[in-house]
């Protein structure tokens, strides 16, 4: 695939080529799977996913509040399926970094959405950023900014 | 140091204390099938997982003997680095607590696999420590 800046091309390819919904619908097994993710919305580069609340996943059992691992999780597969719905396809890349802030606990029993969007995209990397929210998108529990290396471009 | 009690989360991710590394809890995760991210790798998700739960074991330990219920940390920011595609094999964490004050903690932690030396992931968080829950 050329390499470059994001162009028309990889606009009119995003949310056609690549199916988010398919994607995770078809997966088996797997971290995702285990905790229980699912696909919420997408875009042409962005992506929502949300996770269930379960008690199996808390850093305290007293407060029942999630650990960010989790999160940390949700916004590391809605980042990469915003990269994809960009780059219209299944394309290896690899997390550079990613940063969670956690702005403020999650409810405990409520599901935690999390929406991401590639920002920025270059020939080696792709800039991205998200939020997670218990309800209110307004209101989030945790932002993020990561970066991933493309590996399928010089 | 004595026992060593990991969250919930940690229980999900199969993990276990493995021993003591320069006084911190070195933490295992062996492989399983729920922690796959692409085929064939670690989600990172996980690698980050681990590397939390290691941060706040290291906390937990210089806190050790002083408190009793534990203190909550909470936290605040953390970031993490991946260096290497994490192997389907078995993965260990341990944190070294930085500085520690009366609020805040911040722990530098490295993850690798199969050679100490030769770091998969590593992170900073910076942790903020609430007083034990009162029981009710």
């Amino acid at each position: 695939m050329a390499a470059g800046m994001a162009s028309p091309t990889d606009q009119d390819k995003g949310g056609t080529a690549f199916d988010p919904a398919e994607f995770l619908a078809s997966a088996r097994d797997g971290h995702m799977m285990a905790l229980g993710i699912h696909y919420v919305a997408h875009g042409a580069d962005w992506c929502e996913l949300a996770l269930g609340y379960d008690r199996r996943l808390v850093s305290d059992a007293t407060s029942g509040i999630l650990a960010s691992g989790p999160i940390v999780s949700l916004i590391d597969m809605a980042t990469t399926l915003a990269v994809w719905a960009k780059r219209g396809g299944f394309h290896p890349h690899a997390t550079l970094d990613l940063r969670l802030d956690s702005l403020r606990p999650a409810r405990p029993g409520e599901p935690v959405t999390g929406r991401a969007e590639r920002y920025r995209i270059t020939r080696r990397v792709a800039f991205v950023r998200g939020i997670a929210h218990d309800g209110d998108p307004a209101d989030p529990i945790a932002h993020a900014a990561g970066t991933y290396m493309l590996l399928d471009t010089q | 140091m004595t026992a060593v009690t990991l969250l919930p989360y940690a229980d999900f991710l199969g993990i276990r204390v493995e021993g003591v590394l320069d006084g911190a809890p070195l933490l295992a995760m062996p492989f399983s099938e729920g922690l796959v991210g692409a085929p064939g790798r670690l989600h990172g998700g996980a690698i980050a997982g681990l590397l939390e739960i290691a941060a706040i074991a290291a906390i937990d330990a210089t806190l050790e003997g002083g408190e009793d219920p534990r203190s909550i940390f909470k936290p605040i920011t953390v970031t993490v680095d991946f260096m290497r595609p994490g192997m389907l094999v078995e993965t260990y964490a341990c944190g070294e607590v930085v500085r520690i004050g009366g609020r805040i903690a911040n722990v530098a932690v490295n993850a690798w696999q199969d050679d100490p030396d030769r770091i998969i992931a590593t992170a900073r968080m910076n942790l903020a420590i609430s007083p034990p829950p009162k029981t009710e």
